[in-house]
């Protein structure tokens, strides 16, 4: 198995990447719902979160997953480091390094920060969470995961006997701000080399500026995407990247594009719906329809822990296979 | 020739209606003589140039020197040993230093700083006091120093009114304006050009139609006022085809190219590589295209390199931190050979590295008030001035960042091979570039 050393993008996984990840975080699912959910896999590596923008749910997750399998975990809070004092990236990362970190887990607001990363440390392993407008690989595995075991649930099967098979010709419809979206971008990434068929909704505005190379096809009438979609993933209208003044008000912005209550009645009766959180309840989705069973955004997040667990030990305790194809969208 | 104190040996002469396999005497610091053999007389500097071109030195109306304020990334001095490792012979400095280049002041600082340098330096002003784009710099008080070049360069003069008042104002000084063409409201945040490339990376773009709005303004300005304007760094299809329109009308328009834009596009920027940052930025195959085709039918008049140097702990950041630019003066030449080669004879390329950029600067002769400056851009001709190109089309030149004489290191070249190298640059008669070394 040729191993890739760092999660970068979606892309550097490929099918049977995903489907690896997938099958691993099962198993690491199952250690969660264990009396005691922790495993010595990784005892005496050290993980490092450096998280230069805000986030609650991501590094939560990390540092959780990385606990469970008995790695030590190193938190950078960024407002109280040497980064305020002016330290550069490159010295944070290559001072962190020498403590003897094993994985660098960083979140930056910089677009491709992590892949600088990768090429300044020596030894250590890199997983981006969220980079910018870029990627944010996880969020969209655990998405995979999270759709997968609905389905193997509403089928009463082991998720695993599913495989990757269950995504082949699976329609999502992404809603929402693409433009700014890292897990947009993941998720393109992650449905379609899968097998699945994606339609972007979202005005002109919140789309990115040329779609050339994305296999997605776009919709421009929410109301007449949503009755054909067995996935909808809502995006979180990004007001802190100035997207506010993308949309003429929030308003309008609901009215056309937000899953509305009424709206939510044109889905199929075994639609799932996805959010990576934080959701905004009124804005992007009604609040009642943010509390729909089909509506799994706790599911989603209790998933992220596993995903991550998985993805931890496929890098610091295996391999990740290498990309046995490269979507379209590299 | 008995009293020469140089002679060029073996090489080509580049004129301006064909070549010719000439020996090249000079004395002092003029040419005079060419001839198939010249015998060089007893302690002469002899240098070979077998099967080079000896062509004028190249003049560069876009160089940011980054003296006053920037030392830790180039010093004029530094930047003119890279121009004439580079072929250089004159170049023009950027005005967008610290302070800016906006008073007679900085100007005759800069002047004097270049005084004795390995190549001319002379100075471009700015339009508006400081750059910031709200009042005219003393424009005149810049001309009777013998500055003929104006521009706000790193950003353009967003406000309509101000370029029109400005363009009035320098009719009467015999001078031009040259713009970067940029709107900041179409441009704002980008950090690369809007595209598939951006869309994919997830980098804020910046869409061709920020450079074409501009250009389609300043056009509308040269009609309006009569007065010239000068297209810095010109990048996209849609730029080119403007410029090439207004010249067909006869509007008294000018416009440079930079070597990046002729032979790299956006897909370089997909390591996230802040050394492919640069403004305007690295755009389409299609603009790449349009932008050689336009230097091969004349729309563009000049090779500019846009020289921009950044220290390297500056470009060692997120792509979106780093600074915008790279290094150009050493390696313009090769790079242009290159692309251009193919396309035209060796005449056109260095009419397009040295006399015409010199005649937009007005550097063609000497002028009184630039203390020092001599005549630039050729022709190679007895009773020239003997500022000099040798060329060597057979050479390479492999970039190797850490072997570049400016303080930076930000080439976008780096471990790329390109035929042919730059072999002896002469400035005023003296080699100040023998053998690819720069002899001080």
């Amino acid at each position: 198995m040729t191993g890739a050393r760092h999660l970068l993008s979606v892309s550097d996984l490929g099918a049977d990447g995903i489907a690896e990840v997938l099958r691993v975080a099962e198993a690491f699912a199952e250690v969660e719902r264990r009396s005691v959910p922790k495993v010595p896999t990784l005892r005496g590596k050290v993980v490092a979160t450096l998280f230069f923008e805000e986030s609650t749910r991501t590094r939560l997750s990390f540092e959780t997953a990385a606990k469970r399998l008995s790695a030590d975990v190193l938190s950078l809070a960024v407002a109280t480091s040497s980064v305020k004092k002016g330290e550069s990236l490159r010295d944070t990362v290559e001072t962190v390094e020498a403590m003897g970190i094993d994985a660098v887990i960083i979140r930056h607001s910089s677009a491709g920060a992590p892949h600088q990363v990768a090429r300044w440390v020596e030894r250590a392993h890199v997983v981006n969470a969220g980079d910018g407008w870029h990627e944010h690989p996880t969020q969209a595995l655990l998405d995979c995961f999270t759709v997968r075991q609905v389905l193997a649930e509403r089928k009463g099967v082991a998720p695993d006997e599913l495989g990757i098979g269950c995504f082949e010709g699976l329609r999502v419809l992404i809603v929402g701000d693409v433009r700014h979206s890292r897990v947009a971008r993941s998720e393109v990434l992650a449905y379609t080399v899968l097998g699945a068929h994606v339609t972007l909704a979202a005005p002109g505005s919140l789309l990115p500026p040329s779609l050339e190379g994305w296999p997605v096809e776009v919709a421009t009438d929410l109301d007449a995407a949503l009755g054909d979609a067995d996935v909808v993933s809502l995006l979180r209208l990004q007001a802190e990247r100035g997207s506010g003044s993308f949309v003429p008000s929030l308003r309008e912005y609901t009215a056309r594009w937000g899953l509305t209550a009424r709206r939510a009645q044109r889905l199929g009766e075994d639609a799932i719906v996805t959010h990576p959180g934080p959701m905004v309840r009124g804005v992007e989705i009604a609040s009642d329809v943010a509390d729909l069973p089909r509506t799994v955004v706790t599911q989603q997040v209790a998933n992220g822990v596993a995903v991550r667990m998985a993805i931890l030990f496929l890098l610091l305790g295996g391999e990740l296979p290498g990309a046995a194809e490269v979507p379209a969208v590299a | 020739m008995p009293d020469a104190t140089l002679v060029i040996r073996g090489g080509t002469v580049i004129g301006p209606e064909g070549s010719a396999r000439l020996d090249v005497a000079v004395r002092a610091d003029t040419v005079v003589a060419l001839a198939e053999t010249i015998e060089p007389p007893q302690g002469a500097v002899i240098l070979d140039a077998t099967g080079c071109l000896v062509g004028p030195g190249l003049v560069d109306l876009h160089a940011h020197l980054r003296q006053p304020g920037r030392e830790e990334a180039e010093t004029i001095e530094t930047g003119a040993r890279a121009a004439a490792l580079g072929g250089y012979t004159a170049i023009v400095a950027m005005p967008n230093t610290e302070p800016a280049i906006d008073s007679a002041g900085v100007a005759g600082e800069v002047l004097a700083l270049g005084a004795g340098c390995t190549a001319e330096v002379a100075v471009a002003g700015a339009i508006t006091v400081g750059r910031a784009g709200t009042a005219l710099a003393p424009l005149g008080e810049l001309a009777a120093l013998g500055v003929t070049l104006f521009t706000d360069d790193g950003a353009g003069v967003q406000d309509g009114a101000l370029m029109r008042r400005a363009l009035d104002y320098a009719k009467g000084l015999g001078v031009t304006l040259a713009q970067h063409c940029e709107d900041t409201c179409l441009a704002a945040g980008g950090a690369m050009h809007e595209g598939s490339w951006s869309s994919r990376l997830g980098i804020p773009g910046m869409p061709a139609a920020a450079e074409e709005a501009m250009v389609a303004r300043d056009i509308s300005l040269a009609r309006l006022t009569g007065a010239p304007v000068h297209f810095l760094h010109l990048s996209t299809a849609g730029s080119v085809e403007l410029v090439r329109r207004a010249k067909a009308e006869g509007l008294p328009v000018t416009a440079e190219a930079a070597p990046h834009h002729m032979l790299l596009t956006h897909a370089a920027v997909a390591g996230y590589d802040p050394v492919f940052r640069v403004n305007p930025p690295l755009r389409t195959d299609e603009d790449v295209v349009a932008v050689v085709t336009g230097l091969c039918d004349g729309t563009i008049d000049a090779v500019a390199t846009d020289h921009a140097p950044h220290a390297p702990e500056s470009k060692d950041v997120p792509f979106d931190q780093a600074p915008a630019g790279m290094l150009g003066l050493q390696t313009a030449l090769p790079v242009a050979w290159e692309v251009l080669s193919p396309h035209m004879g060796p005449e056109r390329v260095f009419a397009l590295m040295s006399a015409q950029p010199a005649a937009i600067a007005k550097l063609t002769a000497t002028d009184p008030r630039t203390a020092g400056h001599s005549a630039q851009g050729g022709p190679v001709e007895v009773g020239a001035v003997a500022n000099l190109c040798v060329f060597d089309p057979a050479a390479v030149t492999v970039v190797d960042p850490m072997r570049l004489a400016s303080r930076s290191r930000n080439t976008p070249y780096a471990g790329r091979t390109f035929a042919g190298a730059v072999r002896h640059t002469v400035l005023r008669g003296e080699p100040v570039v023998v053998d690819a070394v720069a002899q001080r």
